[in-house]
């Protein structure tokens, strides 16, 4: 509103000046904000052009202007890495050369720096069979248990992760292959070894089936399982008289396995893949979930 | 009238508050001196805690995520120590704000307290408040440079001591100090000292009453908190309006009434035809917020009571009873003049301004969570475990059948000495404990660390925790040395057939 004294219009009622700005009699206090307040504004806004010219802002056709200071968030993670690489190449070196059998006692912190390691290498690596909590699955072992096909010393761990299982890429994999006896067995016969694989382990079982086939067991089976059924580590022929079935102890499953047989695949993970520090520190890692062997494995 | 609008940005008006002498300002030199004392020296004081620990009373040792307070020693697990402390600073600020309004503000706030120092530097290079309008407003030459600079130095080193204190309470001082000088201190050590004596500098010297009006939410905040009832700084308008020019010859007249009985029930308007303010500003000129306490309580006031000393002062010149400002509720005003009820009308009492229904249930609270942090800090052992069942799987089954349960189970020791921890179980079921690594069910737990340690629980194939869907155990973990022990109940999962 105008004054026709030349005075700043006021309001009348809080005494405030107004700015003159009036919508159906609502006039608008001038209540001003701080000066510096204006230049903390004006400063951000310097610093967004500065920030834009330094660092990756404007989008253009085929990504965003680089910035002049070369920052990117793929370069950071990059340095990280190499950094982190780095700071672990002593213990990395130290840990390829150490005996795990002895670890735990003899270097503690490279025992903590191998199983923490290793526990990232195992989800980053195997969890996708195995689990992230070991467990394992139906054809998948699981880690956490004390029974092992191949053996649980560090050493047959860490073998076996260097090499696989029945892989043809490696020539040191280890490997074996159940004959798949539905190809020349009976049904009744094949039958009867479920029966009689059963009475193993002590499960619920047919006595008469079973013993109609010891001596088929006998012929067949135990050349790689044991003449009680034991298993074999050389061979990694499952312990029939144990309780854990690596893709189940009923008679369906078992039917099955006897008459298809069963082929499980893991890819070998030494190097090129997994270092051979990562190697150990996976090993040490799985050594120490529950199952791990203290004794060399057996012959 | 030219049409340009009116700005819509305000430059600050400078404030040159005046020095004042009283009961609230030798109060609050005593406040700043014990703040500011606690401040700058508490990282210097020493503790000894024995062998592997710090020896400073007070240190927030950020690397080993330890606390340390004197004899109390809190580790990061036990962060609802802070969170209680956090929850009974912000009750303690309720039950402030609600009975003495922004006491806070006005007395303890940093800003507060550091502006103050500030303005005592200040007046004492380039002297009282005249003496600083007039060198605003001369012009730029030596003198003025000369007085400028020297308290721009003086500013900038009690910021530079207020940064460097800082870092001091987050690492060994002596250590650190030397390092400081010797430019061997980490950088970001420099780096905090750096922020804090800017902020301090520009905060205390420059930006003042700035902070708690345009940046502080606090301001905004109190009005939710106060009511009434509450005793704040405020100005009598009943007793001091109309305003009017101090007469001689009232002051004759006021001192024999006061001989009598002049009291603030005998209310003077009726004696003298204006009110007992005399318009002198003295409370205008002391204000560091640069207001007018007259204009009623409002946003900017801090309640930092100078302006009562100023007024009780000038009071007494004019023979005037003092607590024209005051500390006051809005709800006392006594009744209007032609209303009979004005000639008995006694303010309420300062008791009953305190002890209200919302001051007592603040109390109540603030006190309940006092009382429950103490009693917490004493019932705590410096043996302490943390169970985690692993529940990925819920459990595993062995090859002769058992049912194994896992658990990553934290060891504390809070001691200063290596301690052999022995783990046993207790449960109405037979189950067997076992540790990762070991035949034996003791570990070793260095001094001052936690120790993770995977520990088994198996129960043999047919035992009834087996199959059952769940069994209540507990853990015990015991130093058999000294014999103190602690325990966590967990449970056992069976297969549930």
């Amino acid at each position: 509103m105008s004054d026709p004294n030349g005075k700043k219009p006021v309001d009348d009622v809080t005494g405030t000046e107004t700015t003159g700005h009036e919508w159906d009699g609502i006039e608008e206090l001038n209540n001003p904000l701080p000066r510096w307040w204006l230049w903390c504004f004006y400063l951000t806004i310097i610093w967004g052009v500065g920030y834009t010219i330094a660092y990756p802002a404007w989008p253009m056709i085929n990504g965003a202007t680089e910035g002049l200071l070369g920052f990117s968030t793929r370069g950071e993670v990059t340095r990280d890495i190499n950094a982190f690489r780095e700071a672990s190449a002593a213990r990395d070196a130290q840990l390829v050369d150490a005996d795990l059998t002895t670890l735990a006692s003899t270097n503690p912190d490279l025992h903590r720096y191998a199983v923490s390691s290793g526990a990232a290498v195992f989800r980053n690596n195997c969890s996708q069979c195995h689990g992230s909590g070991a467990a394992g699955g139906k054809g998948y072992p699981n880690l956490l248990d004390d029974d092992w096909l191949w053996g649980g010393s560090h050493e047959a761990i860490a073998f076996t992760v260097r090499h696989g299982i029945r892989n043809e890429t490696d020539d040191d994999a280890r490997y074996s292959q159940m004959p798949a006896y539905g190809e020349f067995m009976e049904e009744t016969e094949i039958a009867g070894l479920v029966e009689y694989v059963r009475s193993l382990s002590g499960m619920e079982y047919d006595a008469a089936m079973a013993e109609a086939v010891s001596e088929t067991f006998a012929d067949n089976c135990a050349a790689c399982h044991g003449d009680a059924g034991m298993g074999d580590r050389e061979q990694g022929a499952p312990n029939l008289t144990d309780a854990i079935w690596l893709y189940g102890g009923d008679r369906e499953t078992l039917t099955e396995t006897i008459t298809y047989s069963r082929f499980g695949v893991m890819p070998p993970w030494g190097p090129p893949r997994l270092s051979e520090a990562q190697v150990q520190a996976v090993a040490t890692y799985v050594h120490q979930l529950g199952g791990g062997e203290t004794e060399a494995p057996a012959n | 009238m030219a049409d340009t609008p009116p700005s819509l940005y305000a430059a600050r008006e400078p404030i040159f508050p005046r020095r004042v002498s009283g009961f609230f300002r030798k109060f609050k030199w005593w406040i700043m001196a014990v703040t500011l004392g606690i401040y700058y020296l508490l990282p210097w004081v020493r503790w000894d805690r024995g062998p592997n620990m710090p020896d400073q009373a007070v240190l927030a040792d950020l690397a080993h995520r330890r606390f340390f307070f004197f004899w109390i020693e809190i580790w990061p697990h036990e962060f609802y120590f802070v969170a209680g402390l956090l929850i009974m600073a912000g009750l303690g600020l309720f039950l402030f704000t609600s009975a003495l309004g922004r006491v806070w503000c006005g007395y303890a706030c940093p800003q507060t307290v550091w502006t103050d120092l500030f303005l005592l530097v200040e007046r004492r290079v380039e002297g009282d408040r005249n003496a600083q309008i007039r060198l605003w407003k001369s012009k730029w030459d030596a003198r003025k440079w000369r007085l400028r600079i020297t308290k721009w130095l003086i500013w900038l080193a009690i910021s530079v001591a207020t940064g460097g204190a800082w870092v001091f309470y987050f690492t060994d001082a002596p250590t650190l100090a030397v390092n400081l000088v010797t430019l061997n201190a980490p950088s970001v050590a420099y780096v905090s000292i750096a922020i804090l004596t800017a902020t301090t500098f520009v905060f205390g010297g420059f930006m003042r009453e700035q902070v708690c009006i345009y940046m502080c939410p606090w301001p905004r905040i109190q009005a939710a908190m106060m009511d009434e009832g509450t005793l704040t700084v405020g100005y009598r308008t009943w007793r001091g309006e109309p305003r009017g020019k101090h007469r001689k010859g009232a002051r004759a007249a006021a001192e024999t009434r006061i001989a009598t009985a002049y009291t603030e029930t005998n209310l003077p308007e009726a004696d003298q035809g204006t009110g007992d303010c005399i318009d002198c500003m003295a409370c205008v000129n002391v204000c560091p917020m640069g207001i007018d306490i007259r204009d009623g309580q409002q946003m900017e006031c801090i309640t930092c009571a100078l302006c009562i000393d100023a007024c009780d002062e000038i009071m007494d010149k004019i023979g005037k009873p003092r607590g024209l400002i005051d500390y006051l509720s809005l709800e006392d005003v006594p009744p209007p003049k032609d209303d009979p009820a004005r000639a008995s009308w006694t303010p309420k009492p300062v008791w009953q301004h305190v002890l209200r229904p919302r001051s007592i249930l603040y109390t109540a609270l603030w006190s309940i969570i006092g009382i429950g942090l103490v009693v917490a800090l004493f019932v705590r052992s410096d043996i302490e475990l943390t169970v985690s069942p692993v529940r990925n799987p819920t459990f595993v089954m062995q090859s002769d059948g058992s049912i194994r349960n896992i658990y990553d189970v934290r060891l504390r020791n809070k001691s200063g000495d290596d301690r052999l921890f022995h783990l046993s179980l207790t449960s109405d079921e037979t189950l067997r404990i076992g540790l990762e690594g070991t035949n034996t069910l003791s570990v070793l737990v260095p001094a001052n660390e936690t120790l993770l340690q995977r520990v088994y629980v198996t129960a043999r194939q047919g035992d009834p925790a087996a199959s059952a869907d769940r069994t209540d155990l507990r853990l015990w973990v015991e130093d058999l040395t000294t014999n103190t022990r602690a325990s966590v109940a967990t449970l056992f999962n069976g297969t549930g057939e």
